[in-house]
């Protein structure tokens, strides 16, 4: 059986991976210049809670995306590395601009804690690994509430920052657009590695997967403590930018059902997916809030929009556009080739490259 | 000189129901080994628990003189047992080529990998490559997995088991639910894969594949070696008529459900 014309086919996903890298570089630039542009605080705070989403949820993908083990339990690494740098500059006396050393301290706890939670959690698949990470995500807001060194229902609150208010968020801002782009470039690298590969042959049939000689548990678990370690920066991080946690805030479910529909909406398993998700929802969400004061109503129009996409692009914006815009593709150029033959078989084929 | 696998004494019981007892299979290095026995009689269960998917009741397994009881379906590849499935299983969200590669990740002497390198060096793609041509689906590489057809899906499961170049073969069923002219294709394949040195253990319900393509036949029934032995032989052992290929007729194209 003969496949599209090697040389144009080389062409054709060179030019895709051009277009690709070209629009990633000007959304980069726009999103760096935002802040520059637009000075309004109430803005810049979203742009600072999108980036902190962008981040989240390309770190929930690099575990659940691309293993297909869906966890409902992020918020345990988000609120843990919260927790951590508040305790920590609590406890130790820390004030002004020396906080933010304790940042990768959050990051490492949530990566701690993920170990125990992983070796438990990942015994079981599909649905009852949702249904313990919810359970264990509930444990660890108890013992929020419960314990006297993470302040019960008072929460710990963090040392005040003297900054100026006009440019408070910019720093922020900054902040997590680096852990963003650090975190979608990670989550690229590991797409593509062995490491990724296994991954993603785990989500398909984990069983063969093992048959096939991958450690799964020991693969599985790394990608569950790289994405905690994301999470547990940017919960950290977030802290300072709310300069309060409590409980609820910390360890929000809220938090992990929004790093799911941002992925899902975007595109579950795919690089660029969870990106544009979260720079779709969040400002909507956000903007919705402020146009209806009545929270209600925002929260009916987002969740009318995502059963919309269920019901249109079932498996998320990237990969039902990328697999449109490629069939459409194929068969333009299929109607150009003399050979229908060949060029149905290249349709056909090429229909279903997987998205990235 | 020991068998290169051999399963001593088997025993595994489901429920109330005994699939293997007491069964002892051995496959000599360099044979092409056949396991035949009516739908239920253990073969597939016998599998299991050599590849890992399943805990013995009591005995052992044994490769070379090495014990491998129980060890995990990693660890049996990486001892050089590969296996394919009866119902086959790939993974249809990857590409045929990413599907090869996962198996030859696993390939030759552990060291240490960079796990953030890129999936696939240029031997292994080349090694991929030439049995994707071997096999004769080569111009579907790019092609997600989900895409090929069955019988495609039986030539990549045999690739990719292939490409950790492992000792053994175990295959379940490679000519079941399989048009008659690719059953020609997938047998002298192995015929030749045998001749360079791969062994393999067979299970097949196509009596003119197993006992064409076979150097020694075992038969199983109710869980237990009924007859082992050469192929012209085996045909016509009382025992084996009586058991199974007696009624070989109806059976013959049914794969087990």
């Amino acid at each position: 059986m003969t496949g599209p014309d090697p040389v144009t086919a080389t062409g054709l996903l060179r030019r895709a991976a051009a277009w690709r890298g070209g629009g990633a570089l000007v959304l980069l630039a726009a999103v760096a210049l935002f802040p520059l542009v637009f000075t309004n605080a109430l803005v810049t705070t979203i742009g600072v809670d999108t980036l902190i989403f962008v981040a989240a949820a390309a770190a929930w993908n690099i575990f659940s995306g691309y293993s297909g083990y869906i966890s409902l339990g992020h918020a345990v690494f988000f609120g843990s590395g919260a927790y951590t740098v508040g305790i920590a500059a609590r406890d130790w006396q820390l004030t002004g601009n020396s906080v933010f050393a304790l940042l990768p301290l959050a990051a490492v706890v949530a990566a701690v804690v993920a170990v125990p939670f992983g070796l438990v959690a990942l015994r079981v698949r599909r649905h009852t690994f949702v249904v313990v990470t919810i359970a264990v995500f509930f444990i660890f807001q108890l013992m929020a509430f419960n314990f006297s060194f993470t302040g019960g229902t008072t929460g710990v609150s963090s040392p005040f920052l003297a900054w100026n208010p006009g440019t408070y968020n910019d720093p922020f801002y900054y902040l997590a657009l680096a852990i963003g782009v650090g975190t979608v470039g990670l989550s690229w690298l590991i797409r593509g590695s062995r490491f990724g590969l296994q991954l993603r042959a785990i989500r398909d049939d984990e069983d063969r997967a093992r048959g096939l000689g991958v450690r799964t548990m020991r693969v599985k678990l790394a990608a569950f403590v790289i994405s905690a370690f994301v999470t547990g920066l940017l919960g950290g991080l977030w802290f300072y930018f709310i300069s309060q946690v409590l409980p609820q805030s910390g360890f929000d479910p809220q938090f992990d059902l929004s790093v799911a529909l941002i992925a899902f909406f975007g595109g579950l398993g795919t690089v660029s997916g969870p990106v544009l998700g979260a720079l779709v929802l969040i400002p909507a969400q956000q903007y919705l809030t402020e146009q209806f004061t009545n929270d209600y109503l925002s929260q009916i129009v987002l969740g009318s929009l995502f059963l919309g996409v269920i019901l249109l692009l079932p498996r998320g914006v990237i990969p039902t556009s990328s697999e449109k815009i490629t069939s459409w593709r194929a068969r333009r150029s299929g109607r150009l080739a003399a050979a229908g033959a060949a060029g149905g078989a290249a349709a056909g084929a090429a229909g279903r490259e997987d998205p990235r | 000189m020991t068998a290169l696998l051999r399963a001593e004494r088997v025993s595994k019981a489901f429920g109330g129901v005994q699939a293997l007892s007491d069964c002892t299979v051995e496959v000599a290095r360099g044979s092409i080994t056949g396991l035949i026995g009516p739908n239920g009689s253990g073969k597939t269960t016998l599998f299991n628990i050599i590849t890992g998917y399943e805990r013995v009741d009591a005995g052992d397994v044994y490769a070379g003189d090495r014990k491998i009881t129980n060890a995990p379906p990693e660890r049996a590849f990486a001892l050089g047992i590969g296996r394919t499935f009866q119902l086959t299983r790939i993974f249809p969200r990857l590409t045929v080529m990413e599907n090869m590669l996962v198996a030859a990740q696993h390939r030759g002497v552990r060291r240490w990998h960079n796990p953030l390198a890129r999936a696939g060096g240029q031997a292994d793609r080349r090694r991929a490559t030439e049995l994707l041509e071997f096999t004769g689906i080569a111009g579907h590489a790019k092609a997600l997995a989900d895409t090929l057809s069955y019988g495609q899906r039986k030539l990549l499961e045999l690739a990719y088991v292939l490409v950790a170049d492992p000792e053994v073969v175990l295959l379940d069923e490679p000519a079941g639910g399989v048009n008659p002219s690719l059953i020609q294709h997938i047998s002298a394949r192995i015929g030749a894969l045998n001749a360079s040195g791969t062994t393999f253990l067979i299970v097949e319900h196509n009596m003119d594949f197993v006992m064409g393509l076979c150097d020694r036949v075992t038969v199983l029934d109710y869980g237990t070696v009924v007859a082992s032995g050469p192929p012209e032989i085996i045909r016509n052992d009382p025992r084996v008529l009586d058991a199974y290929l007696g009624t070989t007729e109806e059976d013959d194209d049914a794969p087990d459900p």
